[in-house]
């Protein structure tokens, strides 16, 4: 993407080029680059899956695989989603865009970072290579428990656990190591007179999200850890028969699991009120309010994880406790909607891509978040748990609220990054395309999910057939839409109109200050706060 | 608040006027216990709560979209933050609004739903344990006159129906040979339990749905007010056959529960006797005992889904001897694989009586493309034996 940034490197340095500049690259705009290059292939790979997913779901009856590989599918698509697709794009902004947006010259741990960018490639071959190996006899395939891991079924399954627990953990260091960079450059590396109350949003969200990264990843290598332990070398962590409790592990999972939600949308929300703003020709509105409410919601996200399975049966005051606490994130999430539109409000609008993406954003991850606020109530819970209605809740904020929100991030930056300006026509299109596809695979899910259809099956009675073609149809729609999207990215990294410093009209921010696209090392010199 | 009240109205009235496409199903199925009722309207409730706050939200954003645009010639007004009072009140109206829709009105009725969906003793008549296991559910009556009857509950749906080789059913997937019998307008507290990974017993018409742990009891009840036949599934994924497991339940009036829970004791006494049976009768009942409970993962030809699933064809358990020279049963021969499993083969000596042990053990070994000479067939008796 940035191949264009080699003509500005300063000429006293000795850069390899080909291959070695990116195998040994510390620059935080290659690493950044190498991040979302892997993000945008990880996301058609795990696409791929789910559109094997849906044409087996197209019709009732046993189509194209049988129901063990069905299994396989759905939980390695989730994985690869979650910890290669989304985590890694985000990771690849704040790379790209932290140092820009502060007046840094680099991030403050460049080896570090080059690190934790080397134990993706691996830690994605972990997770898929398991479906290769059974085609030569060597197990019986990737992990097919869901991506949960639940015991006792996780202890039951073949190598495709194993891998998958070594992947989680190679992705798991990753991720604390890029959050260690984060924490480290925000705090350390900050223009003379940024205070903290003055950082980008972007910059906020990624605080947030580093410290919950810190605070959950390692919980989650404990739990599967143990899961290993009880699968190989005679532990009983999450076995009865041994005084273990199967229902523990999904307390320890959950303690991660739900903060992971946050992980993955809270850079989200730090640049969408950036791109509010710019399009909108006016300063973002109650920037502390927004700061003070992202805060509020790192807090609770580690507090509420019990939601996640009410059914699985705990005392009334826990699930008294778990449902208030859940609810209670919609109040935060409300001041956040609120100075969003208040940004808007009484601007001076204009509707290239970024800001479509943006507002589509709005209104789609406001169908997740409410959703979201029923699936709180127990009682309620008890029916939606596990249906087609929750899939359709959290591709409501997953799909719509993480990566929707990324591919505005992608449009409102690629200028920037590559100093060409992307096809708006085309750019256009492809949101039209994604929103309406977007909509017409999940809203029949709601509506199967509530006539009692659960999720993770590879077959369905009768009743359910009309919703499920009309979700496969769109979902292929959907899939081929996003190549589209790479076809745009890779027309602009090539060429394109020149992008000017400012880029946007109405942007604001160091990262405008500097050329499109930005030298090697960005800010030789600190640029001062007023 | 008028405005709200219309907005609300208008969506009631999309609602119903969805509502009138029969064939399609846009919200829960009709409601048949008094959990399910209260469900439904709390789930009700919400969807026009949150319906109002989605349209109002989104006709402020869409006005400001039309309406702010620079094409228009709008210039933006800067308003940089919360700064007096009046604006810093604005920004908390939203935080205050939701307090109440959380905590008032939608957090009230919350809790009283989850006092009732977790009292399950209070005026209980009648208790039943429900056991998951890889794929199928055991259902054993614990109290009362019906005390003692066990039984298992297999899918009927054929391979040719799954494999799209023959029409499929009415009830496709959701059909399994012996239904769940409970009587109308009766509390049944319902022990949950599990004899190998987590499952979740879910009938969406009841409302209840709980999963069920290896080694721990759940619990949670109902009380079907209405007499009918309703179906559900397994909601915890539980391996490869998680969608092959559904849930009957028959609710009948109680005169009629009665009459059935004497014919199943009956039933069940006679298929309890001991008898001596030729090879071909063991055999052709053997047949129906392996396609319902054994087919599933050593298929019904026999081949297995190897590595997981070894075939039955070509065994060496299936052929090798069954019993040692002192007539006790060998470990790891064909009769201790099937009473006490190993791995991922589950103990069928509290699913199966001592007839289907011994008629499937003998199907086994004079079938599937086996001829066992060794102990060729096992009969009833023997595996009652072994059991002491």
């Amino acid at each position: 993407m940035s191949a264009t940034t080699v003509a500005h490197d300063d000429v006293h340095h000795d850069h390899p080029t080909g291959i070695m500049r990116w195998l040994t690259t510390t620059n935080h705009k290659d690493i950044g680059t190498m991040y979302l290059t892997f993000s945008l292939v990880m996301f058609l790979v795990g696409g791929a899956m789910v559109l094997g997913i849906r044409a087996e779901l197209f019709q009732p009856g046993l189509q194209l695989m049988n129901p063990d590989f069905y299994n396989q599918l759905i939980g390695v698509h989730a994985l690869i989603m979650i910890f290669a697709a989304l985590m890694p794009a985000a990771t690849g902004f704040a790379n790209w865009m932290i140092p820009l947006q502060i007046g840094a010259p680099d991030m403050a741990l460049p080896r570090l970072n080059n690190w934790g960018f080397w134990l993706l490639p691996p830690s994605a071959i972990l997770l898929t290579l398991p479906f290769t190996l059974a085609l030569f006899g060597i197990g019986d395939g990737a992990i097919a428990t869901g991506w949960t891991f639940y015991p006792p079924l996780s202890v039951q399954g073949g190598i495709g656990v194993d891998f998958a627990i070594f992947a989680v953990h190679l992705l798991g260091v990753s991720s604390v190591m890029g959050s260690i960079n984060i924490i480290v450059t925000l705090f350390n590396m900050r223009a003379p007179g940024m205070t903290l109350m003055k950082m980008p949003m972007f910059a906020w969200g990624w605080l947030i999200t580093a410290f919950l990264l810190v605070a959950t990843i390692p919980v989650l290598a404990g739990a599967v850890t143990m899961l290993l332990t009880d699968r190989h070398f005679g532990t009983h962590f999450f076995d009865a028969a041994g005084g273990g409790d199967p229902i523990m592990f999904q307390h320890l999972f959950w303690f991660f699991g739900h903060p992971e939600v946050y992980i993955l949308l809270l850079p989200v929300w730090g640049f969408i009120p950036q791109i509010l703003q710019t399009f909108s020709r006016k300063p973002m509105y109650g920037y502390k309010a927004q700061v003070y409410s992202l805060w509020a919601i790192g807090a609770l996200a580690v507090v509420v994880w019990a939601h996640h399975f009410f059914t699985a049966g705990m005392p009334v005051p826990a699930l008294l406790y778990f449902m208030y606490s859940t609810m209670a994130i919609s109040l935060p999430l409300a001041v956040l909607f609120f100075c969003w539109i208040k940004t808007m409000w009484k601007g001076s609008m204009t509707f290239e891509t970024p800001m479509l993406f943006a507002v589509g954003w709005i209104i789609l991850f406001g169908i997740g978040g409410l959703t979201g606020l029923v699936l709180a109530d127990v009682a309620a819970d008890a029916q939606y748990h596990n249906s087609y209605f929750v899939v359709a809740h959290f591709h409501y904020t997953l799909f719509a609220g993480g990566i929707m929100g990324i591919m505005a991030g992608v449009y409102y930056w690629l200028p920037k990054m590559t100093g060409n300006m992307y096809d708006e026509n085309l750019g256009k299109l492809h949101f039209w395309l994604t929103a309406i596809s977007f909509n017409l695979t999940f809203i029949p899910q709601f509506f199967v999910g509530l006539a009692g259809m659960p999720r993770r099956i590879p077959d369905y009675a009768l009743q359910f057939a009309e919703f499920n073609m009309i979700s496969t149809i769109s979902a292929f729609a959907l899939g081929l839409s996003q190549l589209l999207f790479v076809y745009i990215i890779i027309k602009c990294v090539k060429g394109g109109k020149k992008a000017t410093d400012k880029v946007w009209e109405g942007s604001e921010g160091l990262e405008w200050t500097l050329p499109s696209p930005p030298p090697y090392h960005s800010f030789t010199e600190q640029p001062v706060i007023k | 608040m008028q405005v709200f009240k219309k907005i609300g109205l208008g969506f009631a009235a999309m609602l119903a006027s969805l509502n009138a496409f029969a064939d399609y199903s846009w919200n829960f199925p009709e409601p048949v216990t008094p959990m399910a009722l209260d469900t439904l309207h709390v789930h009700n409730k919400f969807m026009l709560i949150t319906m109002v706050i989605f349209v109002v939200v989104l006709a402020i954003m869409i006005y400001s979209i039309f309406a702010h645009r620079k094409n228009k010639g709008y210039k933006a007004v800067a308003d940089k933050a919360p700064s007096t009072a009046v604006e810093i009140f604005w920004v908390l109206v939203p935080f205050f609004i939701l307090l109440l829709i959380d905590f008032v009105i939608m957090g009230i009725p919350a809790y009283h739903s989850v006092v009732m969906m977790e009292d399950t003793r209070d005026k209980a008549t009648m208790v039943i344990k429900v056991t998951g296991s890889q794929w199928r559910w055991q259902y054993e009556y614990l109290d009362g006159e019906a005390q003692g009857i066990k039984f298992v509950s297999n899918l009927t749906t054929t391979d040719d129906q799954q494999k799209n080789l023959a029409e499929k059913s009415e009830n496709y997937l959701l059909e399994v040979d012996n239904h769940l019998v409970l009587p109308v307008g009766e509390k049944v507290r319902i022990l949950m339990t599990s004899s190998d990974v987590l499952h979740n017993w879910w009938v969406p018409q009841f409302g209840s749905s709980r999963v069920a742990v290896p080694g721990f009891i759940r619990e949670t009840w109902v009380q079907v007010d209405k007499a009918g036949t309703y179906r559900g599934q397994c909601k915890e994924l539980c391996g490869k056959g998680h969608g092959y497991m559904p849930v009957v339940v028959d609710a009948l009036p109680m005169e009629e529960y009665k009459v059935w829970v004497a014919a199943k004791k009956a039933e069940i006494e006679k298929a309890g006797e001991i008898k001596e049976m030729t090879k071909e009768d063991l055999v052709a009942q053997g047949k129906g005992v392996y396609e319902k409970n054994c087919a599933v993962c050593h298929q019904v030809n026999g081949a297995g889904l190897p590595p997981a699933f070894p075939a039955m064809t070509g065994s060496k358990i299936a052929l090798g001897p069954v019993f040692g020279a002192d007539g006790k049963y060998l470990k790891d021969g064909h009769l201790d694989r099937l009473l006490n499993g190993k791995g991922v083969m589950p103990s069928w000596k509290a699913t199966l009586n001592d007839t289907e042990i011994a008629a499937v053990i003998t199907y086994e070994r004079q079938a599937l493309g086996n001829a066992a000479t060794v102990d060729p067939i096992v009969q009833p008796a023997q595996v009652k034996a072994a059991r002491q």
